[in-house]
């Protein structure tokens, strides 16, 4: 066996689950209801779902899926505006695969693209790079969403349009940062967590000590955690234990990826080439300061300055993502769920995206 | 789109290395792991290794979490 595998060894799963019950119980015992946890990383929310730990654990802990999943928080006006961005003539715009079911007002990047539009899913933004370099008759526009596991491979693609003096390539900046969204929740407190479950992969770029601000200025413990069932129920099971013994802490769960300071290198590309800007979150309105806008040095490769893109205000629709995302109501609770709006025809991007709530729920949590 | 994969490293030539992914080989960019050695695991986002996988780490991990359930 593979040492990595032995995060999913069926044994050690089963152990695992029950080591957290018993410490759940015994936090029920002591406080009269469950521990309350929120999972940050939308790939989190999957993992829970499709590993049957979430069902599992029902009635033990109360998981909620947080705003972690980078489909699901753009906001409706920037989709439209994306959408939009595809009438520019002689334009190939470029984005990740799951972008391009996500319903705008009207229409969605997918049926854009079978009208004719020159709409092409790269797996990284270089390639969106070698596409402007191949076509240097075209506008190429990366749409830029993503947190900061992504946000440095941005960077990386406007360092390589700057080695090779392109002046064809642009990138759509609407990208997020999970401090100020955590913030944002915990200062509205809409929703109460006792802890949260805080996502691997941003963490590789940020590390631990990023996260320091929840325990120092909101007494709130966390948890770094990978995505392999013994990794989510280890995690699980620390941060249950912080809760029970009283203490406030920031633990690192997942040590053989996550660094103390994370990675340096990214950080400082990310810091060469993007600002703080303030960002539309999906039924947060804006956050100040919680997204990365590129430095006024940098103009000629952003989008939203090459293109004047004007949106309408969006039409109201009975999706509920916005509730999803800030925790307040499970995806049940929207009247669209599994009626108006199912994974071949979805209303709201937490069921487009691999990472949303709705599409775990869909696929995993829902009952005939 | 923010999971990772893991995968080693086969060759390493510039800012470039040559993987194994499960079985399937492909190049990967290294700019953000200059420190990168051959036979490492590294994981992976969007086209780019993003950290150095520790195998004692994982190792330590494992064998904690067998510690807590002797316990």
């Amino acid at each position: 066996m593979n040492k990595l595998d032995l995060f999913s060894d069926h044994h050690l799963v089963r152990q695992s689950l029950a080591a957290v019950i018993e410490i759940a119980e015994a936090f029920k015992l002591e406080k009269g209801r469950m521990p309350v946890l929120m999972e940050v990383c939308g790939s989190h929310t999957m993992a829970f779902a499709r590993s049957g730990i979430k069902q599992r654990l029902m009635d033990h802990v109360k998981l909620i899926a947080g705003p972690g999943c980078p489909v699901c928080v753009t906001d409706q006006k920037s989709i439209d505006a994306m959408i939009q961005l595809a009438d520019e003539p002689d334009t190939i715009l470029c984005t990740f695969g799951d972008m391009m079911r996500v319903p705008g007002s009207a229409s969605t990047l997918m049926k854009a693209k079978t009208e004719g539009k020159d709409i092409r899913v790269v797996y990284s933004p270089l390639e969106s790079v070698k596409i402007a370099q191949q076509h240097p008759d075209k506008e190429v526009i990366f749409l830029g969403i993503g947190f900061e596991t992504t946000i440095p491979i941005l960077a990386l693609a406007i360092r390589e349009a700057e080695k090779m003096e392109l002046h064809n390539f642009t990138i759509w900046m609407t990208t997020k940062l999970v401090e100020p969204v955590l913030r944002e929740l915990l200062d509205a407190g809409e929703v109460k967590v006792d802890g949260f479950l805080l996502p691997g992969h941003v963490s590789v770029v940020l590390g631990k000590t990023s996260y320091d601000f929840l325990m120092k200025e909101y007494q709130v413990p966390g948890v770094i955690s990978g995505f392999e069932p013994v990794q989510l129920l280890t995690g699980m099971y620390k941060l249950i234990d912080l809760l029970h013994n009283q203490k406030v802490d920031i633990l690192n769960d997942y040590t053989h990826v996550v660094k103390e300071h994370g990675n340096a290198v990214a950080r400082e590309l990310l810091h060469t080439y993007f600002e703080f800007g303030d960002e539309a979150w999906r039924g947060m309105n804006v956050i100040p300061k919680s997204g990365l806008v590129l430095k006024d040095q940098y103009a000629r490769f952003d989008a939203k300055k090459k293109f004047n893109v004007a949106v309408k205000e969006p039409r109201k629709v009975k999706c509920r993502c916005g509730e999803i995302i800030r925790g307040l109501i499970n995806p049940e609770e929207c009247v669209l769920f599994n009626k108006g709006c199912t994974p071949v025809h979805p209303i709201g991007p937490c069921m487009v995206s691999s990472e949303g709530t709705c599409a775990a729920h869909y696929q995993y949590m829902r009952e005939e | 789109m923010c999971i990772g994969v893991p995968a080693k490293v086969l060759d390493i030539q510039n800012e470039e290395a040559l993987v194994d992914v499960m079985g399937s080989r492909m190049y990967v960019g290294t700019f953000f792991v200059p420190e990168i050695s051959i036979g490492d695991y590294v994981l992976l986002h969007a086209g780019q290794a993003m950290t150095i996988v520790n195998q004692l780490f994982a190792m330590e991990s494992i064998e904690e979490w067998r510690n807590i359930l002797r316990e």
